[in-house]
């Protein structure tokens, strides 16, 4: 496998400039520094969302604070099946954060620290800058060298180095998109994930992972009857979904690394809507065994289930919250769907949306604070993303037919699947509304994403 | 007498032998003519279905209920309105006969499959479907029906009748279908 080396401190400064002070000085520097950039993005963002409802200017496919870098072509690697700096450029582009500076022109590029005139740079509107190396080593892998540049303080941000087979050239690029990500707003990037999807072509349904970024898509499963609902576990290697191969929905639980299934819940009845506990040792699921829609718990392993909701209505669309402690679900139980959350292990259950006549489909945000749903409006259905502490609701998206949210792993940016005229598709939207994006991952009727947790190594 | 009675064995035998290639139940073979069975083989009846057929032919066949197009039985769909999940009026009959048919016929079970328009969430539509076929079953029983002969599932949105996206293809697919087992 491969090996992901520390490579050094994100405020290495050269050795001969070394000593107490003047290190505590750069830190401090540099924490300001990342914290004035942060203020601006937030400030920005609110700003832009008031503006946004007064003057209904809709600002698509940016932020309007765009952090300018460079990511100069790192030496050699063209010895690589993809340019990395491509691939981190692109990362960067798509997250609507960052401007892109031009490198061209500027000979020799730079490879080490030593070797950047941070006036080049500067003159052309850079703040931060990538630099770095591709050198093969002795066992036939590469040797990527990366180090992120602050240029006006002209100091280093972040150096790593990673030792890479060639076939995880595109990874490597995300891990470093995702360092800069980091380094520069102060979240962590989720570039380095993958994404779950059914593709519907004809009569045929394909459920497929990707690449964050829509690259590499795989088939997981074919099948000629619908699958929907698939999830992530924690681990990121299995999937939960939803399949109707058996002339019913039945939920199975798929082994990527293996390529192995098995059932989890074929109960009489319908069997759907899994969600995986935080721990990845179980989850909720929505069986009708016992007449109604209700959420039960079940081991990852299948197994007897516990039931967790207990009305005479329809109970479904159960999340966990990231603690593991509560559920936010959908019923009808008030006389229109509406978001519920109760203790994860059952019990009573306290509504949360009161706005509307439809609203459904709730998933927590990473940080737990506030939760993303479907919200029906004039025929219309829309993300809204809803505040726990203060109740606000903010509306993130204004398509026909937006349904199936999914959280990025950090938290920034939700996926969805939508409509282009009578084709589905996939977008995604910042969490504050201002940045969107649409994933053309390919040909047919793509629908129902799920957004994976980060990659733990390659 | 004995000539007939043997015949009539015979004949039962084949007819049962060929059952499956002719795709018919119940053969007559009370008042079969024996002069028309031939002596029974020295081997084993390997192709005896022409004249077989033939007999069973010539009788007439009472059809199965549950798909002749005369019988109210062949009707499977019930149809609902946008948000609803009640039993229409104009379809009571056709509840009401296939209550009475499983209430006849104990050995005989259902699947009542229930499904939604293309609008709104999948999983929230997959529970709507779920109780329009709960609906369906619970007026079944209510008319004698047990549960053990009625499954209930779902199909959401997902299964349309009709592929547009509207009023029309929606009203054909709000809809409950009932499946007899082995269909």
């Amino acid at each position: 496998m491969t090996s992901l080396r520390y490579y050094s401190m994100p405020n290495m400064v050269p050795l001969r400039a070394l000593n107490e002070a003047t290190d505590r000085v750069r830190s401090l520097r540099m924490y300001v520094r990342i914290l004035l950039w942060l203020l601006t993005v937030v400030l920005a963002a609110s700003v832009s969302v008031t503006a946004r409802a007064a003057l209904t200017i809709d600002i698509v496919g940016g932020g309007e604070k765009q952090i300018p870098v460079a990511i100069a072509p790192l030496t050699g690697e063209a010895r690589l099946p993809y340019k990395i700096s491509e691939i981190v450029a692109a990362d960067l582009q798509r997250a609507g954060l960052f401007r892109m500076i031009d490198p061209g022109g500027i000979t020799p590029m730079p490879t080490e620290p030593s070797e950047v005139r941070y006036g080049d740079w500067s003159s052309r509107g850079a703040e931060a800058l990538v630099i770095g190396s591709i050198t093969p080593t002795a066992d036939g892998r590469f040797e990527v060298r990366f180090r992120l540049l602050d240029v006006q303080k002209q100091s280093q941000l972040a150096g790593f180095s990673y030792t890479i087979a060639s076939a995880q050239t595109r990874n490597a690029a995300h891990r470093i998109a995702d360092v800069i990500y980091e380094k520069l707003l102060g979240v962590p990037g989720a570039f380095a994930t993958r994404i779950v999807y059914v593709v519907k072509q004809g009569s045929r349904y394909e459920l497929q992972i990707a690449d964050a970024d829509g690259f590499g898509g795989q088939t997981v499963l074919a099948s000629d009857e619908p699958i929907i609902s698939p999830t992530w576990a924690p681990d990121g290697n299995r999937l939960a979904y939803v399949s109707f191969e058996g002339k019913k929905p039945i939920v199975y639980v798929q082994n990527l690394s293996t390529g192995q299934r098995r059932v989890l819940a074929n109960f009489r009845g319908s069997n759907s809507s899994p969600a995986w506990a935080p721990d990845g040792r179980r989850l909720a699921v929505v069986l009708t065994r016992d007449g109604n829609s209700q959420i039960y718990a079940i081991s990852a392993e299948g197994g007897s289930v516990s039931r967790l909701s207990n009305s005479n209505s329809i109970d479904t669309e159960p999340n966990f919250s990231p603690d593991g402690q509560s559920l936010l679900f959908t019923s009808d139980r008030g006389g229109s769907p509406q978001i519920y959350r109760m203790s994860a292990s059952g019990g009573a259950a306290e509504r949360v949306t009161f706005d509307g006549t439809y609203n459904v489909s709730p998933r927590y945000s990473p940080d737990g604070k506030s939760f993303v749903f479907v919200q029906r409006s004039g025929g219309r259905f829309n993300l809204m993303l809803q505040e726990f502490g203060t109740r606000q609701v903010i509306p993130l998206t204004d398509g026909v037919v937006d349904e199936s949210p999914s959280f990025a792993p950090n938290g920034r940016m939700i996926l969805y699947g939508s409509k282009q005229g009578a084709r589905g598709i996939l977008a995604a939207v910042s969490n504050d509304g201002r940045i969107k994006q649409r994933l053309t991952i390919q040909s047919g009727d793509v629908r129902e994403p799920a957004w994976g947790p980060l990659l733990k190594g390659f | 007498m004995r000539r007939i009675l043997f015949g009539a064995v015979v004949v039962g035998l084949l007819a049962g032998c060929a059952g499956k290639d002719v795709k018919e139940e119940g053969a007559p073979v009370e008042d079969r003519k024996p002069d028309t069975v031939t002596a029974p083989p020295a081997k084993p009846p390997a192709k005896p279905a022409p004249p077989v057929v033939k007999q069973v032919e010539s009788k007439p066949i009472a059809a199965n209920p549950l798909t002749d197009p005369g019988n109210v039985l062949s009707k499977r769909s019930v149809f609902f309105d946008y948000d609803s999940t009640a039993v229409k009026d104009e379809f009571k009959p056709l509840v009401t006969a296939h209550a009475k048919y499983l209430t006849d016929n104990r050995g005989r079970r259902v699947v009542v499959q229930g499904n939604t328009d293309e609008r709104g969430s999948r999983e929230y539509n997959l529970a709507l479907g779920q109780r329009r076929a709960e609906s369906v079953k619970k007026m079944m029983m209510l008319l004698g029906a047990t549960d053990s002969q009625i499954e209930t599932v779902s199909f959401g949105e997902e299964k349309p009748r009709s592929a547009g996206s509207d009023e029309s293809a929606w009203a054909q697919n709000r809809r409950a279908d009932i499946v007899y087992d082995g269909e």
